[in-house]
């Protein structure tokens, strides 16, 4: 049975920064209007939208995909929103996918937002409703700490130093430094600055974390007769994969994230990769924390288990390495905006792919991509393979 | 890519008031244990992908679909949340068999009202932040100045309305799902309580606790699985302006667009010589009537008159709510989509009891997201 193929035709995103002045609305128009520009359309050729936003009490709004639905442009149009969590950047572009690839429309618009900033004084408080209300919630839980527990874990089963893990922490915020949406990019950051940084929980240190953030990030999708029309580079997606672990994530053995695992093969066989580390030429793994974008790179199966910061050492992950991971900075340079972070990801495989990617741009304009993102507690990932 | 794609078991469990002695976990997995059976599947052996609908103020918890996957049968598998109505949630169901990439896929959706101890401000929570929060509407309150412009608009009058409340509480009272079944008069129910004028509490439906599973699958599978698959002919769904201040509040462009993309698929030039019966929301009386109307069953200010005639009664050319509607059910919040579809499902499989309509081929679901929303979704279900 022969699949429809769908192409990423244009992009477009706002800059990340720490408190927008705009509403939510207006932030998912500015994305949606650039990445309408980008691609030469207007909102009549789209066909349907698809929203990807984190939870709701980040904005203070009940139904808050109802309430961005005209902003991120389905006004009068098929309008679904999605929803993984942290995942949900990288899920939304597949939900975009399933629009199309199912034969219901040609083109599809998909966008993420997010704006921590309304949440005062600090969106961390807002994290404490995601845990389980009956056992955990009561124990007054705060993402850092867990973060914290997986880290230790993490580093304790594999015998990985900080030293190692602050060098991820080092190249994304470089990279970010070429990127004009960063909020944190740092073109002369050490692995000192990065040990020196204030303790959080520990081994979790400030720059080891990425930021609260508020933006948005849009592209579009089009079904292979329309994307030849409307592009001669359209980015194709050739495998998409999702998986949610348990909820019970304090049973799961958190130095190894299987649900990435699980996901990633499904990407991989639905695009008929057999060898990723071959075949996947750059990578933008999730990197809400630095140690995160190792963990994932060994779900991910582009390194071996508790092998990933080997890639750092040996300059395979940098922008001019043999696979470039996170050149657009990543969480850690760009910002955090949780759902917009990940579509940020899929903006930046686009870019790369055309070789549009600017200062950012690796060598050699690599031919396949995969994005990544994380979520929920410790439990989902979220795969998209695009290739020229 | 398959083009077909039918619904192959169906569960559910309440749907009541109050389920003290059911989490909603365990309210998910009855409905998730009997949808299974139906369909003959083994959810971690046999379905792909599972879908789930879901509001995190509703569920009290961010990131709700941290809670979903051990009672569905889903753990390690493709699970995500769909914040919108069931019928949103079924249609994403079938865009994924449509695929090629899925053969069976699962879609819940549930209602755990009863746990929420503070609705009205939960639902008011959906207005703006900025331009309407700090006028203090309440959910009700928006409903009633819809209400009040649709009968000024149609010449709809009160009395047309409350016989939706009769005719759908009737109806509930053949349906042992439903909480709400009445013998009631017109004057009852005109008698009743003002919620704001022109609305009245008992136009207005209750919620209930409860959950429905449904099973999809693609052609082969679904031949393979069941000797009566109810196919889905087709899905649309739409939005309008979700500000109050930008829509045109005399008309309902999201309900005509979502039925006309349904239509289109299904190849159905004229619904009401197509459809034998319907399932519409009604989580206010006249927004059955409202919908009749925009759904292309009538004319503008046909519905009213055509509901006194008794056009849409169970005797009716066009039975519309026979399970009892959320008038008569109970309003699931988020599930309520599927609610409607469910009926539609069990009248083609001839399995509704004393309220099974005879030689029914073609029905058709809809739904409505509820204040402030301009969200609606249209399913048209065939044996």
């Amino acid at each position: 049975m022969s699949m429809r193929k769908v192409a990423v035709v244009g992009a477009g995103m706002t800059r990340f920064v720490r408190r927008a002045q705009e509403t939510p609305k207006e932030l998912t128009w500015q994305a949606t209007r650039m990445a309408l520009d980008s691609s030469e359309m207007t909102m009549d050729d789209i066909d349907a939208v698809c929203l990807g936003t984190a939870p709701d009490s980040f904005d203070g709004i009940h139904m808050k995909g109802e309430y961005l639905s005209d902003g991120a442009g389905g006004w009068q149009k098929p309008f679904i929103r999605s929803y993984v969590g942290g995942g949900t950047g990288v899920f939304v572009p597949i939900q975009g996918w399933y629009h199309v690839a199912s034969g219901m429309f040609d083109t599809c618009l998909v966008v993420a937002e997010e704006k921590m900033s309304s949440y005062y004084p600090h969106a961390q408080a807002a994290f404490l409703t995601i845990f389980d209300h009956t056992t955990e919630r009561p124990l007054k839980p705060n993402l850092l700490w867990i973060f914290a527990l997986e880290m230790n874990r993490y580093m304790h089963t594999y015998g990985i130093s900080k030293d190692d893990i602050a060098l991820v922490s080092v190249q994304n915020k470089r990279n970010a430094a070429n990127h004009p949406c960063a909020l944190l990019g740092d073109a002369d950051i050490t692995v000192k600055d990065v040990l020196d940084s204030e303790v959080l929980a520990w081994p979790v240190q400030r720059l080891d974390v990425s930021p609260v953030s508020d933006g948005a990030v849009a592209i579009i999708l089009a079904a292979e007769h329309v994307a030849k029309r409307l592009t001669d580079k359209p980015v194709w997606i050739e495998g998409v994969g999702w998986n949610l672990d348990t909820s019970y994530w304090a049973n799961r053995d958190l130095a190894y994230p299987r649900y990435v695992e699980y996901a990633a093969r499904m990407a991989y066989e639905m695009a008929g990769i057999k060898e990723p580390r071959k075949e996947i030429n750059l990578v933008e793994p999730y990197d809400p924390f630095d140690y995160k974008a190792l963990h994932h790179l060994e779900g991910l199966q582009l390194a071996d288990r508790g092998q990933a910061p080997r890639l750092y050492i040996d300059g395979v992950a940098a922008p001019d390495g043999d696979m470039p991971v996170c050149p657009s900075g990543g969480l850690l340079g760009v910002g955090n905006p949780i759902a917009a972070a990940g579509l940020m990801k899929i903006a930046e495989l686009f870019w790369q792919l055309r070789g549009e990617a600017g200062l950012r741009q690796v060598p050699g304009v690599p031919k396949r991509g995969l994005a990544q993102a994380w979520g929920d507690l410790m439990q989902v990932g979220t795969v998209v393979i695009m290739g020229r | 890519m398959n083009e077909r794609v039918a619904i192959v078991g169906v569960g559910w469990s309440g749907f009541r008031p109050h389920t003290p002695e059911l989490s909603y976990k365990e309210l998910m997995y009855e409905a998730a244990v009997q949808a299974y059976a139906d369909a003959g599947v083994e959810p971690r052996r046999d379905v792909e992908s599972f879908v789930t609908v879901a509001e995190d103020f509703y569920e009290g918890t961010s990131i709700f679909d941290e809670y979903v996957p051990d009672q569905l049968g889903a753990v390690l598998k493709p699970v995500h949340t769909i914040p919108g109505d069931g019928l949103h949630g079924l249609a994403t169901a079938y865009m994924l068999v449509r695929t090629g990439q899925f053969q069976v896929v699962a879609v819940e959706g549930h209602s755990k009202a009863s746990n929420i101890l503070t609705l009205p401000h939960i639902t008011a929570y959906a207005q703006d932040p900025v331009l309407n929060r700090p006028l203090r509407f309440n959910t009700n309150f928006v409903a009633g100045l819809e209400m009040n412009r649709y009968m000024y608009e149609t010449g709809t009058t009160k009395e047309q309305c409350a016989e939706v409340v009769v005719k759908n509480r009737f109806n509930a009272l053949k349906n042992p799902l439903a909480s709400f079944g009445a013998n009631l008069e017109i004057d009852d129910v005109l008698e009743g309580p003002v919620l704001s004028w022109p609305l009245g509490g008992r136009e207005t439906s209750e919620y209930v606790d409860g959950a429905i599973v449904m099973v999809l699958a693609s052609e082969d599978k679904a031949r393979f699985l069941n000797d009566n698959p109810v196919w889905i002919l087709g899905m649309g769904w739409c939005n309008g302006s979700s500000s109050l201040e930008n829509r045109d509040w005399a008309a309902t462009p999201y309900i005509e667009k979502s039925a006309r993309m349904a239509y289109r698929q299904a190849g159905i030039p004229n619904p009401l010589s197509a459809i034998d019966i319907a399932e519409i929301d009604d989580t206010y009386a006249y927004k059955e009537l409202q919908s009749l109307e925009a759904l292309g069953f009538c004319d503008p200010s046909e519905a009213g008159p055509l509901t006194q005639e008794g056009f849409t009664s169970a005797q009716g050319d066009l039975p519309v709510n026979l399970s009892g509607g959320s008038l008569g059910l109970g309003h699931l919040l988020d599930a309520t989509g599927l609610a409607r579809a469910l009926e539609i499902v069990l009248q083609l499989r001839f399995q509704a009891g004393s309220r099974q309509v005879e030689d029914v081929q073609i029905g058709l679901a809809q739904s409505w997201r509820g204040v402030p929303t301009t969200s609606t979704g249209v399913a048209i279900l065939s044996n």
